[in-house]
């Protein structure tokens, strides 16, 4: 009787309550899971943002402490006590220390180079340490990427990259990366989200047979043979992946100058367009955009002048690297949807 | 990948190794000699591995060593469980582990035996220097926990120690609080194994010849005295013990005697107030002066005055104590006491026996037949030695009619053989006589080396009397202490040789050693109590105690997070920001304020419109000023670069 009263008596009270519940609800999962979405510029890990729980080891200790802290009891340890309570207080205290060791670092996100679809992205992040002390294996994991470590001293900022698969053409944000740290005792792990607002341009992934690029003869009139391009030496560039293994300057690589790649001049005057019409139809789209891309990066070692056409895209004719960047930024943004950022 | 990070580095797992080294060290004496050798062999071998980058041996192998140690240690000890043979167990299964370690959490699994092996060393000893020794070797494991963290950089090993103690320092506060706070329970929760507390020195329940003399030797202490007022003299300090009323021959010893529900004495001097600390024994009784007027808490007496405490002492506590020196112990004797204080085994000592008749024949009475008794250990040729030749079948004959050379325990016997055959009752009280005064601490330390035994025998119009044969024989002994007793050919310990230096710093040492005993050693459930009274908590709970305590804790966590947590952010504003905040200023004072809502950019563009001699040297500010805050803030060695050359051209600057 009392309990059905004082049911009906509250009933009207929790559906007073339930919103205000429910909208609480979501701002915690919101920051609990810290869907706050990509940010533009640096983030700095300010101390809302980070999280900190004992780690699997820190889980152990405190079970060894229960152990030594029965063991202390029943043998009437005093020493024991102290041991045990100091290295709790040590346990306590290495919280602290390794929120501070991840506590107002700036992440700086920096230039990412464009890719091939299949390929890492290399996304450039620095990490600025403002204060006064150094910190140490500061670790950033990608979702479903590779860990990198590094450490961070004071008033400095460090620069490293983070690898992430590129799996297909189009823009590849590095999504959430969880920076996270377990120095200084490892018991302890501390971690923070960060999404910085980074695009890498992924271009198609360039066919890997060689086909002959169109005979620009059916376009222009002009007779060129596929080698031509391949007879003055012009100079070196520095290797993009795609590049032609026969191409790579390798007695410069054995000097350890890093890959280079030998360009050579054709004739200036050269022309070509590089057309969707003529990629079979078979290939199917990524497959046509794939044997483009490949063209556009044969035309450029040959030093070609050369254009692209694309249903609704064109891009006229121009010899270098710039006019390559264009080409296969086309390719990669084509029917994506995506703009170039 | 993880994989591979977690691999350990070798400088970390000599670290670690030496951490072992250190903890595992005092064990070395308390295990069998094989156990040590093993565990030798065990970490040479895993130094060579480490050394030539070899493979970690196979996981059976590890079995079939872990097996044959078991089996060693049956031998060894008789049984597996217990706390000699868990410890020397788990030496064994940590040296094994060492050759099963491959990555990171091996590593701290081995850091987390560490530590508690650091406490299996306390079940042994709790001296200041075993605490100091310890507190090295959780330095030691701390810093090679650090080292374990560490994936791209090698620190340095001070970086490593330097971190440990500044951790362990900011640990002390909290530690003490909970030390303090943290609610007690007395021990033990279960059973303990049966070799808990051996090993240790001090009275037995019984006597025999050589009993009490082999205890000469050891410089352990029973118990430490500080009284309300003045130390009595040292001959009147008979710390009563075990009594024994049943002799076989050879031994003395006693069935339990009854508890007294009323004492009755007569009290002939006042009383003295006194707090002893005992030490654990593994026995029951208590010590208090010649004669107890009171009971300690969980404790009773018994008729002849023995104090019995609850339990076993196995840990030092102190209890507070009241005695009369001088006394009338009237108490009436009933058959079956007087029965037992009579008491002579058949056909043995009969020598002893004949001579008890012959002088209490010639005495009278008992009076004047126990001074002649004590006159002839006086006068004729008895020793007091604490090297007595070895006795045999009836050794009071022996020693009576043959060597003539005794300590305590065989004049006592002797004596109170001679009471009992001449029809007077008698019993044997062992305890302590005596003891050191500390003048630096002012309190009285009693050593296991003081142990004594007298006689107490039973007269008509005075009860139970005191008689000490060996203050007869040695009244250096009862005056002065067995030190001044013995001759000084024997054999005593090298503490207890009198130097002047010597004797002061023995007794400074003892002085500390007794502020830890009681501070940090005693430190119980009745001491706390004592101090939540102190802070204002009267009749503490456990659950009082627990709310000050995460108060208390929770306070000094902040403090500590406070004072940790400042240095985080920059302490001064970047220079960057210095050099440009200085260039605007130079220009306001010609009349060009930059305003708040004015871009770097558009601010320089106005700038040079209005001051186009300046131009040049504003764009290329301005310039390097938009770079270095919104370019790629990756180019480290780039950036460095135009901040210094931001910082020149300011400097130049002149509007």
């Amino acid at each position: 009787m009392v309990l059905s009263s004082l049911a009906s008596r509250l009933s009207p009270l929790a559906s007073q309550f339930a919103a205000p519940y429910r909208a609480a609800r979501s701002r915690i999962d919101r920051w609990r899971l810290q869907t706050r979405g990509a940010e533009t510029g640096s983030i700095v890990l300010v101390q809302r943002r980070i999280f900190i729980l004992p780690s699997r080891y820190g889980m152990i200790y405190i079970g060894a402490l229960f152990l030594m802290l029965t063991g202390a009891v029943n043998y009437s340890l005093s020493l024991g006590f102290v041991l045990t309570f100091l290295l709790a207080a040590l346990g306590v205290n290495s919280i602290l220390h390794t929120f501070r060791n991840l506590a107002h670092l700036k992440i700086v996100p920096g230039r990412v180079q464009p890719v091939f679809a299949g390929d890492h992205a290399h996304f450039m992040l620095a990490i600025d340490n403002p204060g006064a002390l150094d910190r140490f294996s500061i670790a950033i994991t990608p979702g479903g990427g590779v860990t990198v470590y590094t450490d961070v001293p004071a008033r400095q900022s460090v620069s490293t990259s983070v690898a992430i698969q590129a799996p297909r053409r189009g823009i590849l944000m590095p999504g959430r990366l969880t920076i996270w740290t377990n120095y200084p005792l490892g018991l302890c792990r501390a971690w923070a989200y960060a999404e910085p607002e980074v695009r890498c341009v992924v271009y198609p992934r360039p066919e890997a047979a060689h086909i002959p690029l169109p005979l620009p003869a059916a376009h222009a009139g002009l007779g060129i043979a596929h080698g031509s391009g391949q007879e003055d030496f012009a100079g070196l560039r520095s290797y993009h992946p795609g590049d032609s293994p026969r191409q790579i300057a390798w007695k410069a690589a054995a000097r350890g100058q890093g890959l280079l790649t030998k360009q050579f001049s054709g004739r200036i005057d050269t022309e070509m367009w590089l057309d969707w019409q003529d990629t079979p139809d078979a290939l199917g789209v990524e497959g046509r955009l794939s044997r483009l891309a490949r063209w556009v990066i044969d035309a450029q070692i040959a030093g070609i002048s050369f254009g692209l056409r694309l249903p609704g895209v064109t891009v006229p004719p121009e010899p270098g690297k710039a006019q390559h960047d264009r080409c296969l930024e086309a390719l990669a943004f084509y029917q994506s949807g995506a703009q170039p950022g | 990948m993880t994989a591979t990070l977690d691999r350990l580095h070798s400088r970390h797992v000599g670290w670690l190794l030496l951490a072992l080294v250190m903890v595992v060290a005092p064990h070395v004496e308390r295990v069998p000699w094989w156990v040590t050798l093993l565990a030798l062999t065990l970490l040479g071998w895993r130094i060579y591995i480490m050394h030539y980058g070899l493979q970690l041996p196979r996981k059976w192998l590890l079995l079939l060593v872990a097996a044959g140690a078991l089996g060693g240690v049956y031998i060894s000890y008789g049984r597996i469980l217990g706390r000699d043979p868990g410890i020397t167990l788990l030496l064994i299964m940590l040296s094994l582990k060492l050759l099963e370690m491959a990555v990171l959490r091996d590593a701290m699994i081995l850091i987390f035996i560490c530590y508690f092996l650091v406490i299996t060393n306390f079940l042994y000893s709790q001296s200041i220097a075993t605490a100091l020794y310890m507190l090295c070797v959780v330095w030691m494991i701390t810093a090679s926990m650090i080292g374990f963290q560490f994936r791209t950089s090698q620190p340095g090993y001070k970086h490593q120690l330097r971190s440990a103690g500044i951790m362990l320092l900011q640990s002390a506060p909290l530690m003490l609080v909970l030390f303090v706070f943290f609610p007690r329970i007395q021990g033990p929760l279960w059973g303990m194994p049966q070799d808990a507390f051996a090993g240790r020195s001090g009275l037995s329940d019984e006597m025999s010849p050589g009993s009490v003399s082999r205890l000469i030797l050891s410089d352990a202490i029973a118990f430490r005295v500080s009284f309300e007022s003045k130390i009595p003299p040292v001959n009147q300090l008979y710390w009563r013990g075990p009594v024994f009323w049943d002799f076989n021959g050879y031994t003395w010893s006693a069935r339990r005697a009854p508890y007294l529900a009323v004492r009755e004495y007569r009290a002939l001097s006042d009383p003295i107030n006194y707090t002893v600390t005992v030490e654990p024994h593994s026995r029951r009784w208590l010590f208090a002066l010649d004669l107890p007027a009171r009971i300690p808490e969980r404790s009773l007496i018994t008729s002849d005055f023995q104090l019995l405490h609850q339990t076993t002492v196995t840990n030092r506590f102190r209890y507070e104590m009241t005695s009369h020196l001088n006394y009338r112990n009237n108490a009436e004797l009933g058959s079956y006491e007087s029965r037992r204080a009579l008491q002579l085994p058949p056909n043995t000592n009969q020598r002893s026996a004949e001579l008890a008749n012959k002088m209490r024949r010639a005495a009278g009475d008992e009076r004047t037949y126990i001074s002649s008794v004590l006159e002839m250990f006086r006068k004729q040729n008895f020793f007091y030695t604490t090297t007595p030749p070895p006795l045999r079948e009836n050794p009071v004959d022996e020693f009576l009619f043959s060597t003539r050379a005794g300590f305590c325990e065989h004049y006592a016997s002797a004596f109170a053989v001679l009471m009992r055959s001449a029809g007077i009752p008698a019993r044997i009280v062992t305890g302590y006589q005596g003891g050191e005064v500390n003048t630096v601490g002012n309190y009285l330390t009693v050593r296991q080396a003081d142990a004594h035994a007298w006689v107490e025998v039973w007269l008509i119009n005075d009860g139970w009397v005191r008689i000490d044969p060996t203050a007869a024989v040695s009244p250096a002994r009862i005056e002065a202490g067995v030190m001044a007793a013995v001759p000084a050919s024997e054999t005593l310990p090298m503490l207890r040789q009198e130097y002047a230096w010597l004797r002061e710093a023995r007794l400074t040492l003892d002085s500390i050693s007794n502020s830890w005993n009681q501070i940090v050693l005693g430190y119980s459930q009745d001491r706390q109590r004592q101090i939540m009274r102190q802070v204002g908590i009267e009749d503490a709970t456990w659950r009082s105690m627990a709310t000050f305590m995460v108060v208390a804790t929770g306070a000094i966590t902040l403090v500590l997070a406070a004072l940790m947590l400042r240095k985080l952010r920059a302490l001064r504003p970047d220079p960057v920001v210095i050099a440009y905040t200085r260039f605007c200023r130079r220009l306001a004072r010609r009349g060009l304020t930059r305003h708040a809502s004015e871009g770097p950019d558009a601010f320089c563009r106005r700038a040079c419109s209005a001051r186009p001699e300046l131009a040049p040297a504003i764009g290329s500010i301005s310039a390097l000023y938009i770079r270095l805050r919104y370019g790629d803030a990756t180019q480290n060695a780039a950036q460095a670069l135009d901040a210094t050359k931001l910082r020149r051209e300011v400097a130049d600057f002149k509007a």
